[in-house]
């Protein structure tokens, strides 16, 4: 020690904590999946508006912008923002139901071993997903198989 | 005792008055069957390392004390098995997202100031009766299980720990004070959601939580602070709206001279002699 003001350790684990989903459920995975997509919607809303400002700088400005974002890079990255959006609206579904309390079972007296309300709106979650997946799948072979 | 398997043990250590930073020592443990972790850290006190501390007390689970970080994954170091982690380095820390006291004892300060946040009591709308009982409170079996699964939880602070929203937000009320919220609110003689809703209904309340499932997955009681918080939420809606429980509809008091009566009505016949 240097001086005599003890140190101190904060174990807060900030982000890290919030990003590594480590030996958690499926839920944990889809939590950290919800704000990531989340944050890439914003970020695409942010990105959007100032892309159709282009259009303020005229005509052929805004057909040449038109023109890159029809090329196979920029298809891809629509593809993925169509999948955030569609994982986005799935999994916001299925919050919206469990956090009304549905899905979730009634209180019972904890006997080992525990099922936990995670578990028993699994099925839920499960549907979601697969809704997800053929929702992103017909979006994608409509866009890149027109 | 057999020793199935040699483990290395890495613990995180830190002394606030002879260290500026914490650091991490090893240990190699003998480790038996059915040994657990609490077991390996005494192990290593008495034989390798007098100094290191940590906080414990029932060894079976019911006390709270020895919440730990092991393996990244919060737990009770009483109830886990150290061959049971299928690891040949066991890494051991405090608690996350509380501030440390010193190696692998947790500040749970935070933990309790939230909880009191929270007014974990029963809040009745007839105050003399709750300070002058004039008899007992009316509660069926039914009403008794809308909550009694949330009384098992031993405030180890495990659940805060596993908290991916407490991990980034200092002021979240967190997994066990919100559990603690419903489960005082659901019980038939309470009537205090509308009360509680200043600390549980704002901003760093019940609303941050979006079902992360890690504090029922990690809780070692079996509590399911998620669907206590889910069940919070429907709580507040409902109370938001006008449709939430109303005072008129707490328990009754059973007069103490009815309750006398209905037991010497169920009471075995007295013994006669033979």
């Amino acid at each position: 020690m240097t001086n005599n003001k003890p140190a101190v350790d904060n174990r807060r684990l900030g982000l890290r904590g919030w990003v590594y989903a480590g030996k958690y459920t499926f839920e944990r995975y889809l939590y950290l999946g919800h704000r990531l997509s989340g944050l890439g919607l914003i970020a695409y809303m942010v990105l959007h508006i100032l892309e159709t400002a282009n259009r303020m700088r005229g005509e052929q400005a805004w057909a040449e912008l038109m023109a890159v974002f029809a090329s196979p890079p920029f298809k891809v990255i629509e593809y993925l923002l169509f999948a955030a959006a569609v994982f986005h609206a799935m999994n916001g579904i299925r919050l919206m139901l469990v956090e009304l309390g549905f899905f979730l079972g009634k209180p019972q007296e904890p006997v080992y071993p525990y099922k936990s309300s995670v578990l028993k709106h699994r099925p839920l979650t499960y549907l979601v997903m697969i809704l997800a997946g053929l929702l992103m799948a017909l979006g994608g072979s409509s866009l890149f198989f027109p | 005792m057999l020793v199935a398997k040699t483990i290395t043990f890495r613990i995180r250590r830190f002394d606030p008055e002879t260290d500026s930073a914490p650091h991490w020592d090893s240990y190699a443990v003998n480790v038996f069957e059915g040994m657990t972790v609490l077991e390996a850290l005494h192990q290593i006190k008495a034989e390798q390392e007098p100094s290191l501390a940590w906080r414990s007390s029932c060894r079976m689970g019911v006390c709270g004390s020895c919440g730990m970080f092991v393996n990244q994954f919060p737990q009770l170091a009483c109830q886990t098995q150290v061959l049971h982690l299928e690891a040949d380095i066991v890494s051991v820390e405090p608690l996350p997202n509380y501030p440390n006291v010193k190696d692998l004892v947790p500040d749970l300060q935070p933990l309790v100031e939230k909880h009191a946040e929270v007014k974990p009591y029963i809040i009745h709308p007839d105050l003399k009766e709750m300070r002058e009982p004039s008899g007992e409170f009316l509660q069926t079996p039914a009403e008794r299980e809308a909550f009694s699964q949330f009384t098992y939880c031993i405030k180890c602070g495990v659940c805060l720990a596993a908290c991916p929203t407490a991990a980034t937000d200092p002021a979240f009320l967190g997994p066990q004070a919100l559990t603690q919220a419903y489960r005082y609110s659901a019980d038939n003689r309470d009537s205090g959601v509308h009360s509680r809703r200043d600390s549980v209904g704002a901003f760093h309340g019940a609303y941050q939580c979006h079902m992360a499932g890690a504090c029922s997955h990690a809780c070692p009681k079996g509590v399911d602070p998620a669907l206590a918080i889910q069940l919070l939420k429907r709580a507040l809606v409902l109370d938001n709206f006008g449709f939430g429980k109303k005072e008129s509809q707490s328990a009754k008091v059973a007069p103490l001279a009815d309750v006398v009566k209905e037991l010497e009505e169920f009471a075995p016949p007295p013994r006669t002699a033979e």
